[in-house]
């Protein structure tokens, strides 16, 4: 059967050409590869190549012609037993009417006019702590540890991988006493490598293993950045839900002290904004512990965001068997009538103090806890904010682009009638963090500036 | 010939010996090959005709390599790559019409038309992608391989990479972490020659790239690519290395593509004379045909009754991945988490 010959798009823009030289003449015999004609496209000029063999038949299209059109048949082609004489002479019409497209492509547009919505938030709900449930003091290194702890004694297809977390126990002792319980199978000292044992993590968790990935400080998560978005966020989708990668990236996140601008940043919002991703960031102990374990047991990516200056601090963590908090839940730290805060992290902390501050003043404030940054538990926000009708957000991280400018953009939108003054957002200030103590000091939030915020919202 | 740790040595099958081979098992690498080809050049047709878009990689001229390497390895091994993939796919099982009806994006593809070209999967032929980034395959299979160190199972992981890859920081993470803990990988560079439009001279201060794993202690095997049977035999001492226990393998599959880099490269790089004569004397498929001509495994009618066959597979194919409706509206918010 005679084979038609269409003018090729050779690139994804390209609706039309100029057919500058044929290389072969009617009757030449023609093997796949062969250079048949040059073709001159928006971009440059190209050859087209045969992809069958045969004798060619008839060249339909002058050499020169311009404003050819994607798919119009330029030339035929015989196979074995065709006959020349039977083809078409005329030729074809530089100009088509339209490149056949495939049929589904006509039909109306999905897109714009018919929005999809996208699935609705679903609550989830809070593990109750039972009443007369002991507490057990506990530092958030130790709740971080016992959260590990647990979950490999439960599941061996979970281990701990990173810089210092096996012999060194942790270069902030997260790890303690880990390598010893389970040995140096599972508890994995890799060397100075982060793109690379991320990466390698991320391979283990395609296979369903299911790794926790301690950074040393997430400033250095920024080398192994490429796997954590476009290996281990995207595969899901990629793969039209085949795939799936279980893996916890963890390490402190936000500014130490005193240790300049590449140790100090908050990558809450550039983790927050990667859909496939989930992102947490507790504030107290049992938080740390039940979030910890949810992540580790949670069938997607997770990245928890883990603060340097809060692993020495002591809370209650509730002595239950198996303590987890689901992800994506926010958590009301204190109530109040006349303004919302919204902290994640050390900030949490900050606004409880700044609350304290502010009921001295008579100023009745909401904490809101984060916990989770994606996905984000707009319901809780919108409904103090309706309660409040004021919003203050703080965070560690830059504003621009921030944690609070999404907050504030989503009650904005969520709650416009309730709002009784313009959300207010406290952050670092928009430079690098300088390793001066002053410097420092008037860069970053602290109670009293949160505080203002919320006078400045309240107009008091 | 497993058991030796060659540093650098050449494997070349110049000279045929296929005492060791009967016919049905090169009638099958010949006809594995002439799919991936005749796969291709529909692929770029279809291309040509708008029903594919975006990047397309095609995989002609280096078909010896993911057919000699398969025929070397075992159900369960594991095989991850870069972004021209459809060679791998179709080797290791893949059905044509899912991987060409990802190519068009519609919803009989691999992906559900979610992925295209450069990101296909499929966990039950154990192929892990399909992978766009460059060199990103490298430590994402060395992972695969540590999946099997921790799991204590004798499987191994291939990572195949280009020569453009090779050059990528994350390539030498992965190979220094796979050497300290003797992880069954073998990384198969697939050196074109060109990285895009970049000779491998104009990129690359070591052009022989089974040396770059010298300084880990890795060792390295320079391979004839155009050759199934060296890719096979490399492929299989590789194989027995690595599972045994005494950790990775480079080969570097010494290949050509004759194609450019993606469908819209002007390939003004290199000449048409230097492919043409690449083509004329190394093609893959047509010395297997010579070797079986001259071994009296078949005659020029029974190849062309196999080129039949598939054709009418790599036709079927098209047919599918022209019908096949776009995936549905409601596939654009699903398998974003679990």
């Amino acid at each position: 059967m005679a084979i038609e010959i269409l003018m090729p798009a050779l690139s994804p823009t390209m609706e039309e050409g100029s057919l500058t030289k044929w290389l072969v003449k009617e009757g030449d015999p023609i093997q796949s590869g062969d250079i048949l004609a040059e073709i001159e496209t928006d971009k440059a000029t190209m050859e087209i190549e045969s992809v069958d063999d045969g004798i060619m038949g008839k060249l339909l299209v002058d050499a020169g012609s311009e404003n050819v059109a994607v798919n119009t048949v330029i030339a035929v082609l015989l196979e074995d037993g065709d006959d020349a004489d039977a083809l078409p002479t005329a030729t074809a019409p530089a100009h088509q009417p339209e490149p056949s497209k495939p049929d589904v492509a006509d039909e109306p547009a999905t897109t714009s006019e018919t929005l999809i919505s996208p699935p609705a938030f679903e609550p989830v709900v809070q593990m109750d702590v039972p009443a007369g449930t002991k507490m057990v003091e506990t530092t958030i290194r130790d709740a971080l540890r016992d959260a590990m702890a647990e979950e490999m004694r439960r599941d061996e297809d979970v281990f701990l991988i990173g810089e210092e977390v096996a012999q060194y126990q942790g270069a902030y002792k997260v790890s303690r006493e880990m390598l010893e319980e389970f040995g140096s199978r599972r508890v994995i000292d890799t060397p100075i490598t982060e793109h690379g044992f991320a990466g390698l993590a991320v391979g283990a968790a395609f296979t369903g293993l299911r790794p926790v990935v301690e950074f040393m400080t997430f400033n250095f998560a920024m080398q192994a950045i490429d796997h954590i978005i476009n290996s281990a966020a995207k595969t899901r989708y990629m793969s039209g839900g085949q795939m799936a990668c279980p893996i916890v990236f963890r390490g402190p996140n936000g500014a130490a002290s005193r240790v300049g601008a590449q140790h100090s940043q908050d990558y809450a919002p550039w983790y927050g904004h990667v859909p496939g991703l989930k992102v947490v960031a507790p504030y107290d102990a049992a938080d740390a512990k039940g979030l910890l374990k949810s992540a580790i047991r949670d069938p997607n990516p997770v990245v928890f965001l883990e603060h340097e200056l809060m692993y020495g601090e002591t809370f209650d963590v509730p002595d239950v068997e198996d303590w987890l908090v689901p992800i994506g839940q926010a958590l009301v730290r204190r109530e109040g009538t006349d303004a919302t805060i919204t902290a994640h992290s050390r900030m949490v902390g900050f606004s409880l103090q700044a609350a304290e501050i502010l009921s001295q003043e008579g100023i009745s404030v909401e904490v809101i806890d984060l916990r989770t940054i994606r996905p984000l538990d707009e319901e809780t926000i919108l409904a103090s904010v309706r309660k409040t009708n004021r919003l203050v957000t703080a965070e560690e991280s830059w504003g621009r682009m921030g944690i609070g400018a999404e907050i504030a953009a989503m009650v904005t939108e969520g709650a416009f009638d309730y709002l009784d003054a313009p959300p207010k957002r406290v952050h670092q200030v928009e430079t690098p963090l300088a390793y001066a103590a002053n410097l420092e000091s008037l860069s970053m939030p602290n109670p009293e500036r949160i505080a203002q915020a919320v006078r400045e919202v309240c107009y008091v | 010939m497993s058991g030796s740790s060659p540093k650098s040595k050449k494997i070349s099958k110049k000279k045929k010996n296929v005492s060791n081979y009967d016919s049905t098992e090169l009638l099958h690498y010949y006809r594995e090959m002439l799919q991936i080809r005749r796969f291709e050049e529909k692929a770029g047709q279809l291309y040509g005709m708008g029903l594919i878009a975006g990047f397309c990689h095609l995989y002609i001229g280096q078909e010896a390599v993911v057919v000699g390497m398969q025929a070397a390895i075992e159900d369960g091994d594991q095989v991850i790559t870069g972004y021209r993939d459809h060679g791998h796919m179709l080797t290791l099982g893949m059905e044509p019409r899912g991987v060409m009806a990802e190519l068009t994006g519609r919803e009989g593809g691999y992906s559900k038309g979610k992925g295209g070209s450069m990101h296909m999967f499929s966990t039950e032929k154990n192929f892990f992608g399909g992978h766009g980034i460059v060199g990103a395959q490298v430590s994402l299979g060395t992972g695969l391989a540590f999946a099997n160190s921790y799991r204590g199972n004798d499987r191994v992981s291939l990572a195949y990479f280009g020569d453009g890859a090779a050059n990528q920081g994350q390539v030498y993470e992965s190979f220094n972490m796979a050497k300290l803990w003797d992880l069954p990988v073998i990384y198969v560079i697939e050196n074109n020659h060109y990285a895009m439009g970049t000779a491998i001279v104009r990129s690359s201060s070591e052009t022989h790239l089974h040396k770059r794993g010298a300084s880990f202690g890795i060792p390295g095997v320079e391979v004839d690519g155009m050759d199934v049977l060296a890719v096979k035999e490399a492929g299989e001492m590789a194989v027995a290395h690595a599972r045994a226990g005494k950790g990775p393998m480079i080969l570097e599959m010494k290949t050509y593509r004759y194609r450019g880099h993606s469908m819209s490269d002007p390939a003004k790089y290199r000449t048409r004379e230097e492919v043409n004569s690449v083509r004329a004397q190394s093609d893959p498929i047509e010395q297997l045909k010579q070797t079986i001509f001259e071994a009296g495994f078949a005659d020029e009618a029974a190849l062309k009754e196999i080129d039949k066959e598939i054709k009418a597979i790599v036709n079927d194919a098209a047919d599918f991945a022209k019908d096949s409706p776009e995936p549905d509206p409601s596939e654009l918010y699903t398998d974003v988490l679990a």
